[in-house]
């Protein structure tokens, strides 16, 4: 469920914990993931109602095959302990910890839902963490916090807060983040995780969006953090791949499919060596492809 | 269970119901609001009833004004609202649930 | 007794008001003999009229039957002015037959049907206060419902016979010559005016914008005009049309019209000279937006836009991506402003634009229309006219007409709120699902078996999914719960016609 090898995270869509509407309707827009929010998006006075409001959404609502994350209160909050407890008790696929610093919040998170698991039955280790990496120190830690615990399954960038610690703000060239982005993605990267991207809010400058979510795409991100249904659909076009990455795609994994076949170690195209990279990244171009109907379940390719 | 103080959760938000809980003595009286009351007032009613019986709470009054809300809001809505009454919403009974 | 649809109906109704049951959608062939007006002869310099008052001393009489047009929709002064004179004459009975009834004129109906100035109704829909106060039965009578090109098909065979029609215009000369596109109060197209004027017995202009003789272009023309009346002002332009038409962004529409548009693409009918129909909600502009795009990109034409126009509708024809349209109706001031700009923007009558009875309506050259629903069934018989209360609120205007389409497309989401949109059973049918193609909805869509050309083109639409009916039914089920069943009296208040004339339901009183 969680194995990066396998699962897309080009997208992940914020939904406001305490909003029945967007919760209803959370996965008709083709995210990869939703993250519920229980910390930012929901008001001091209604950390209660949005959680038990997302307990329910996920404990009724068929969301498909769509990752549900949770971004709980921080553990300096009142509602961390309970918004853990629910969150294992629905059975969310990922908590989401805001604000992570060190390895020893991972570590905390991890004992906290470890129990929870065992108080609701739930099968250990059947509950994923991911890190949001929010300020100057967080950045620094980023390679022990992506390595922080076996549940991670990715660490995020949030880049309000971050280019706040900074002393600075957020600048349409994307300078200021220039080393933070590289942070997380390395240590991502090194733990074998997922990296996403921080969000970009405003919907009314699509081409800001498309040059943003270009360089993260280029810089290697797995995708970014999303305020709007909207923005699902811009970044899936970003992160679909050419014909000609899919055709030759294809004649990698034929090569790899030809050399299972004759039980060769070694695997060879065009005469020239197959190594284990490349044939990653084919195997990542045909997800991809597949995610944007680019090719059908045999992967062949729909297009003209 | 008694009923500590009068509270309310939900928002007049459409697909949102806003349940408010009071004390009262003559068992659990509700008072409900809803566009679509003919299809769905009994459904709506019964499952604030099942949430206020499962916190034992016998006698309160309560008053929903329903704007469109599916059923699992409706529960999280009077799960929110009843914990509030019985000052308790941040130590939640984990078996209700 | 039954109709075709398993709808039923009052035996004893339809026979008292010589009904029959609606049985398919094919009009046939038959021979029809038009009804022609009494016309009283003129030599035109005596039409002019000082007061509403004094006009409809001259016009009305106990028992009549009145008409009105809608064009000036919820800006509409006239309507409210003339029912006010013709409540305080004290007349009764009056058969009330409007184009169709907007919210302004509400409370002044239910007024005139609770002082019996009003006994019978029929209008193509109804809403507000009026609709609430005839589902619960303030009218003896019960109101018929027919489409536009139904009513004009009515009116052209006599079944509905128009006394004296009040037809409001933003402008005129003293005979009686008109258009609805120059004035303060224009509108554009006046289509469905058009067939009062040419076939009531007594037409009376009003307008408050009297125009040297002669007034140029003339679609209301002097021959069928009995008085004009100048008052001051006929509407307010501020409510007539919405203003500039936005394009949505809520995603749910976004999402629907993107499908929309994927199903018509992939659709054997988007080719060269290819015709269509869009509504004005939401998700149908977007839609334009959509099919824009696809016809750029294809590099295809399309001959005719049909319909009620919007804005972005008429760029298409600046753009040159569309011939002609076909215009009944404008829904915002830019639709109504570009007629008199556009060549190409044709003023048509509800008849040419939909009447069944005819030698040729446009919805019959019509290839893809996409129309919206309150409700629509496993049978995909569609509920325009009734909520999820049973109350009515909600008007046929062009739906059976543009449904009769090569490619007709339902888009509606799957649930509103906690109400479904696929349901078992309609709540009132009034467009048969036998003319109804493709449904789009949010989470995909469903093809009607008959359609089997449409399941295979539709089949293999990349990122389409394509439910059964009864998949899409039991899905918004599984999201809302079972509804409990609406309980009605054993009383009709309305009874909608198919455009041919039959009835396809009944509408009961509701019980609270």
């Amino acid at each position: 469920m969680s194995d990066s090898a396998t699962r897309l995270r080009r997208t992940m869509m914020f939904v406001p914990g305490n909003n029945p509407a967007m919760i209803k309707d959370a996965g008709i827009y083709g995210a990869d993931s939703v993250m519920f929010d229980l910390e930012d998006g929901v008001s001091l006075a209604e950390k209660d109602a949005a959680r038990y409001l997302v307990y329910e959404a996920l404990t009724n609502i068929d969301y498909g095959d769509t990752e549900l994350v949770v971004r709980i209160n921080g553990a300096d909050t009142p509602f961390y302990d309970n918004d853990i407890k629910a969150m294992v008790k629905a059975g969310v696929d990922v908590i989401r910890l805001p604000k992570v610093e060190s390895a020893e919040m991972i570590q905390d998170l991890e004992v906290k839902v470890a129990a929870a698991e065992k108080e609701f039955d739930k099968p250990a280790g059947s509950i994923n963490l991911m890190a949001a990496i929010e300020s100057a120190q967080g950045v620094l830690s980023a390679a022990e916090i992506a390595k922080a615990s076996k549940r991670m399954i990715g660490i995020a960038l949030s880049a309000e807060d971050y280019t706040t610690d900074m002393k600075t703000h957020r600048y349409s060239d994307g300078a200021e983040l220039f080393f933070a982005r590289n942070m997380i993605l390395h240590a991502a990267r090194a733990a074998k995780i997922a990296a996403f991207d921080t969000v970009f809010t405003n919907m009314d400058d699509p081409e800001g969006f498309y040059r943003e979510t270009k360089l993260i795409h280029q810089l290697g991100f797995d995708g970014k953090s999303l305020v709007n249904p909207r923005q699902v659909e811009m970044v899936n076009k970003v992160y679909e791949p050419t014909k000609k990455e899919i055709l030759n795609a294809q004649n990698v994994i034929a090569a790899i499919a030809q050399a299972q076949k004759k039980g060769s170690g070694v695997i060879s195209m065009d005469g020239q060596m197959v190594d284990r990279p490349v044939a990653l990244r084919a195997q990542r171009v045909m997800m991809l492809a597949k995610a944007a109907h680019l090719v059908d379940e045999e992967g062949n390719y729909l297009g003209e | 269970m008694e009923i500590k103080r009068i509270a309310t959760a939900g928002t007049l938000e459409s697909s949102d119901i806003q349940i408010t809980i009071a004390p009262g003595n003559n068992g659990l009286q509700i008072e409900l609001q809803s566009d679509v009351i003919k299809q769905f007032g009994a459904q709506i009613k019964q499952t604030i009833i099942d949430v206020l019986t499962n916190y034992g709470v016998q006698n309160a009054q309560i008053k929903a004004v329903d704007k469109g809300a599916l059923d699992l809001v409706i529960k999280a809505r009077a799960i929110a609202a009843v914990q509030r009454a019985l000052e308790i919403s941040e130590e939640p009974r984990w078996e209700v649930l | 007794m039954e109709n075709s649809l398993g709808r039923n109906l009052s035996a004893e109704l339809l026979q008292k008001l010589a009904y029959q049951p609606y049985q398919t959608t094919d009009f046939g062939h038959p021979k029809i003999q038009r009804h022609a007006p009494m016309v009283t002869a003129t030599t035109g310099n005596d039409k002019v009229v000082n007061s509403l008052k004094e006009v409809v001393q001259k016009t009305v009489r106990n028992g009549m039957t009145i008409s009105f047009h809608h064009h000036f929709r919820e800006g509409d002064f006239v309507f409210n002015k003339v029912m006010r004179i013709i409540i305080d004459a004290g007349y009764q009975d009056l058969t009330l037959a409007p184009s169709s009834l907007t919210n302004v004129m509400n409370d002044i109906v239910v007024e005139a049907i609770e002082k019996g100035v009003v006994t019978n109704i029929t209008s193509s829909g109804m809403r507000g206060s009026l609709g609430d106060a005839i589902s619960h039965g303030v009218l003896d009578n019960p109101v018929i419902f027919r489409s536009h090109g139904g009513r004009a098909r009515a009116i052209e065979e006599g079944s509905l016979n128009i006394d004296v029609a009040f037809l409001g215009v933003p402008n005129a000369d003293r005979l009686g010559n008109a258009n609805g596109m120059n004035g303060k109060t224009a509108f554009g197209s006046l289509g469905y005016a058009l067939i009062d004027a040419q076939y009531a017995d007594k037409v009376v202009l009003i307008t408050d914008n009297l125009q040297e003789y002669p007034n140029t272009p003339a679609s209301i023309k002097q021959t069928q005009v009995d008085y004009v009346v100048p008052i001051e002002q006929v509407g307010d332009p501020d409510k007539i049309g919405s203003g500039a038409t936005r394009f949505t962004k809520d995603p749910k529409e976004l999402k629907i019209a993107k499908m929309v548009n994927q199903v018509i693409v992939n659709s054997p009918y988007f080719k060269e000279g290819f015709s269509f129909q869009t509504g004005s909600g939401g998700a149908a502009l977007a839609v334009t937006r959509f099919l824009r795009e696809s016809m750029l990109e294809k590099d295809i034409k399309a001959s005719f836009a049909l319909g009620g126009v919007t804005k972005p509708t008429v760029d298409l024809l600046e753009e040159g991506l569309i011939g002609r349209i076909m215009d009944v109706q404008d829904f915002d001031k830019g639709a109504a402003k570009s007629m008199h700009l556009n060549q190409n923007q044709q003023e048509i009558d509800a008849s040419w634009y939909a009447d069944p009875a005819n030698k040729g309506a446009m919805v019959d050259q019509l290839d893809v229309a996409i129309l919206s629903a309150l409700e629509v069934d496993t049978d995909f018989n569609v509920n325009v006219m009734t909520g999820s209360d049973g109350v009515i609120r909600g008007a046929i205007g062009g739906h059976q007409d543009a449904a009769t389409a090569k490619l007709t497309i339902i888009c509606a989401p799957l649930v509103r709120g906690r109400i479904a949109t696929i349901v078992p059973k309609v709540t009132t049918a009034v467009t048969p699902g036998a003319s109804i193609d493709v449904i789009v909805t949010e989470i995909g869509i469903a093809i009607n078996p008959k359609r089997t050309d449409l399941q295979q083109a539709l089949a293999h639409v990349p990122g389409l999914v394509v439910y059964t009916i009864e998949q899409l039914q039991q899905k918004a089920e599984a999201i809302v719960g079972k509804a409990q069943p609406l309980q009605f009296k054993q009383r009709p208040v309305a009874l909608v016609e198919y455009r041919d004339g039959t009835i396809i339901d009944e509408i009961n009183e509701v019980q609270d």
